[in-house]
């Protein structure tokens, strides 16, 4: 296979089987944006390896997509600096850094074909001719579109536009692929489907790709490491497994699915486990900040690690709403002091009746409750 | 099983209660355009004298009279291009605005200024005696006035500034139309400002720009009070709606009137033909992208 791949011509490279990474290591380095009094980005900074796969996480508003759109270029810096293999581009117009962007919109250029938007770029590097045509038809190949390209992109699905728009950002050859929400507008299958194939692209062309998204799913299946943000703020960075298994706050805790959060007081420390005492019963969690005994905290557990069952033991709670997903029952319960619980159960427990829950050990974690 | 009623089979077609809302707009139309034009269209084919292509023979055959139809156009012509050249601009600068109402007002304003108001603004600026060429002299730039009313110059500057408002709201609606992801997309490919405008903003706005281009042009076609006020209307801008005015008001001959006013409204649909003609050989689609 090295053999093959040393002797491919250049220009063919990017249609190969473990593509040679392309680009330097990219580095934010104090990244700041604000719009008027507003700090939408507030000092990022982050150093992506050339061929790495980086999700930005959070909720709207959070600054993700200032983020991505100060990286393209298409808004200015307020302060900081951008640097790709040590050069600084931060001044560079957009036309000038050479990256490729997949829009939210998919922003097609809805006069030209499929062949002409994805040309484009290759166009304005002035690659003309066989070179050009070659490029175009292994970029549609690549998104399975070859038969589409004489298509206006109105005549499109949306997926299939979705996939135009990805052929025309990496047929330029891109050191870093910018995504937008690429897949926030397709339907739930769809996604799942277009997730997968952005992933082996990402794999087939050796670009570093940088993809924004609120989904805590498509960040965990495409990422390498993800970037959790908050109010223009990163929470935290890490592989999918980290952010999953431990996150730093409850604010990250909270958009890696830990819906459920107890506020308690911490009775003993041990290490680096807790004991907590959250209405009367104790718990032992993970600490992920350093207490003191005596200290309020929050225990946080997601729906799948509090089973209820309808005997004790376990915190009593009333049923509130229950529903069935297949293997299990997911549903809420309220305690007599008002607190929300969101649990898994076994069995179906009807709405009003008692339930007694308990956290799965070693799946609870302690967090300071003003995390966030 | 019985048959669907007649409502139902007529709301299949495309006829149910909503389709007599057209009617007041129908009865407008019929009283106030379709029977004037039959009966202008009578009235010029019963001259007072000769056969009944007497009036379009006579129109034809003496400069004084076929000369204004290119008058007219040399002053509609220029000044449809000139509001677009200066509309296109403008409204790519206001798209980008926060404040776009409050200078969308003030570059609207001159609509509301009526015909007669501007002449009379432009002969006191513009005049001989104005501020335009007293300020000029004053700096030392000019020696003697510059002429610049009773005159193509009057009127040229009067169509600029009643038709602007309407290029401009026409252009600016148009260009907003655009997802501005397009133009974003475009430069992350590496095209350049002027690249992004050529290649993508031109060829999106062709269809908007003529159909702007044709309003403005049979507004400016028109003109009539301009000519009279501002310029020399016996001279360069004796235009066709002076020639129809004398016709049918001077000399009281209205059959000709009718037929000079027809003329002008068949040079209208040439030029409006030509152009729409032109845009079809561009995209017509929707400007606004795609799904999304």
């Amino acid at each position: 296979m090295n053999a093959v791949a040393e002797h491919a011509n250049p220009a063919s490279v990017a249609s190969g089987v473990g593509a040679s990474r392309i680009g330097g290591r990219l580095e934010l380095d104090g990244l700041r944006r604000s719009f008027g009094a507003y700090n939408a980005l507030a000092g990022i900074d982050l150093a992506i390896e050339p061929g790495e796969f980086i999700a930005l996480l959070g909720p709207s508003g959070c600054g993700k997509s200032t983020a991505l759109n100060c990286i393209a270029g298409l808004l200015e810096l307020t302060g900081g600096e951008i640097r790709l293999g040590g050069r600084r581009i931060d001044q560079l117009e957009p036309e000038k850094r050479g990256f490729g962007m997949v829009f939210q919109s998919y922003a097609l250029f809805p006069h030209m074909s499929v062949r002409k938007n994805v040309g484009f770029g290759l166009a304005m590097q002035g690659i003309k001719g066989p070179e050009a045509e070659k490029r175009i038809r292994d970029a549609l190949a690549m998104v399975r579109l070859e038969s589409q390209a004489d298509k206006l992109p109105g005549q499109l699905s949306g997926g299939q536009q979705q996939r135009v728009a990805i052929a025309r950002a990496i047929v330029i050859r891109p050191p870093v692929v910018l995504m937008d929400e690429p897949l926030s507008n397709l339907d739930a299958k769809l996604r799942l489907e277009m997730r997968a194939e952005i992933r082996a692209i990402h794999d087939q062309i050796g670009s570093t790709t940088i993809y924004v998204t609120h989904d805590q799913d498509e960040a965990l299946s495409l990422a390498d490491r993800i970037v959790v943000m908050s109010q223009g703020n990163i929470q935290q960075i890490g592989t999918p497994e980290e952010l999953y298994q431990r996150p730093v706050n409850l604010t990250v805790a909270d958009f890696m699915g830990f819906r459920t959060r107890m506020p308690g007081r911490i009775v003993s420390v041990a290490g680096d486990e807790a004991e907590i005492e959250v209405d009367g019963s104790r718990f032992t969690g993970l600490a992920r900040e350093t207490f003191r005994a005596g200290e309020n905290a929050a225990l946080a557990i997601r729906p799948e690690d509090l089973v209820a069952s309808a005997t004790a033991p376990g915190i009593a709670a009333t049923v509130v709403s229950i529903e069935y997903r297949g293997r299990a029952f997911f549903g809420l319960a309220r305690t007599a002091a008002g607190a929300e619980l969101y649990f898994r159960a076994d069995e179906p427990l009807s709405r009003g009746a008692s339930a007694y829950l308990s956290p799965a050990p070693q799946r609870a974690l302690i967090f300071r409750e003003d995390a966030a | 099983m019985s048959a669907p009623s007649l409502r139902s089979r007529l709301a299949a077609r495309g006829l149910d209660g909503t389709t007599l809302l057209i009617l007041p707009g129908l009865i407008f139309i019929l009283a106030l355009f379709v029977y004037p034009f039959a009966f202008g269209v009578i009235d010029s084919l019963r001259p007072k004298e000769g056969a009944w292509y007497a009036n379009y023979a006579k129109f034809f055959h003496d400069p004084y009279q076929y000369g204004t139809i290119a008058a007219t156009l040399w002053l509609a012509l220029p000044v449809t291009i000139v509001n677009l050249a200066l509309a296109v601009p403008i409204a790519f600068r206001v798209r980008l605005m926060r404040r776009q109402r409050l200078l969308t007002t003030i570059l609207v304003l001159p609509i509301t200024l009526g015909t007669v108001f501007v002449a009379d603004g432009l002969l006191t600026f513009l005049g001989p005696r104005g501020w335009f060429n007293h300020a000029l002299m004053l700096l030392g730039i000019l020696h003697e006035p510059l002429k610049l009313t009773n005159n193509y110059w009057g009127v040229f500057a009067s169509l600029l500034i009643t038709g602007f408002p309407f290029a401009f709201l026409l252009t600016l609606s148009y260009v907003s139309g655009i997802d501005p992801a397009i133009e974003q997309a475009a430069a992350t490919l590496g095209a350049g400002p002027r690249q992004r405008f050529a290649r993508i903003f031109l060829p999106l706005l062709v269809p908007g720009l003529a159909v702007t281009f044709c309003l403005s042009f049979v507004q400016a076609y028109a003109v009539f009070p301009s000519a009279v006020l501002l310029g020399a209307p016996a001279g360069p801008t004796r235009v066709i709606s002076i020639a129809a005015y004398q016709a049918a008001f001077e000399q009281y001959d209205h059959s000709m009137g009718s037929a000079i006013a027809l003329i002008m409204g068949g040079v209208e649909l040439v030029v409006v033909v030509l152009v729409l003609a032109g845009r079809s050989l561009f995209y017509r689609g929707p400007a606004g992208g795609t799904k999304g």
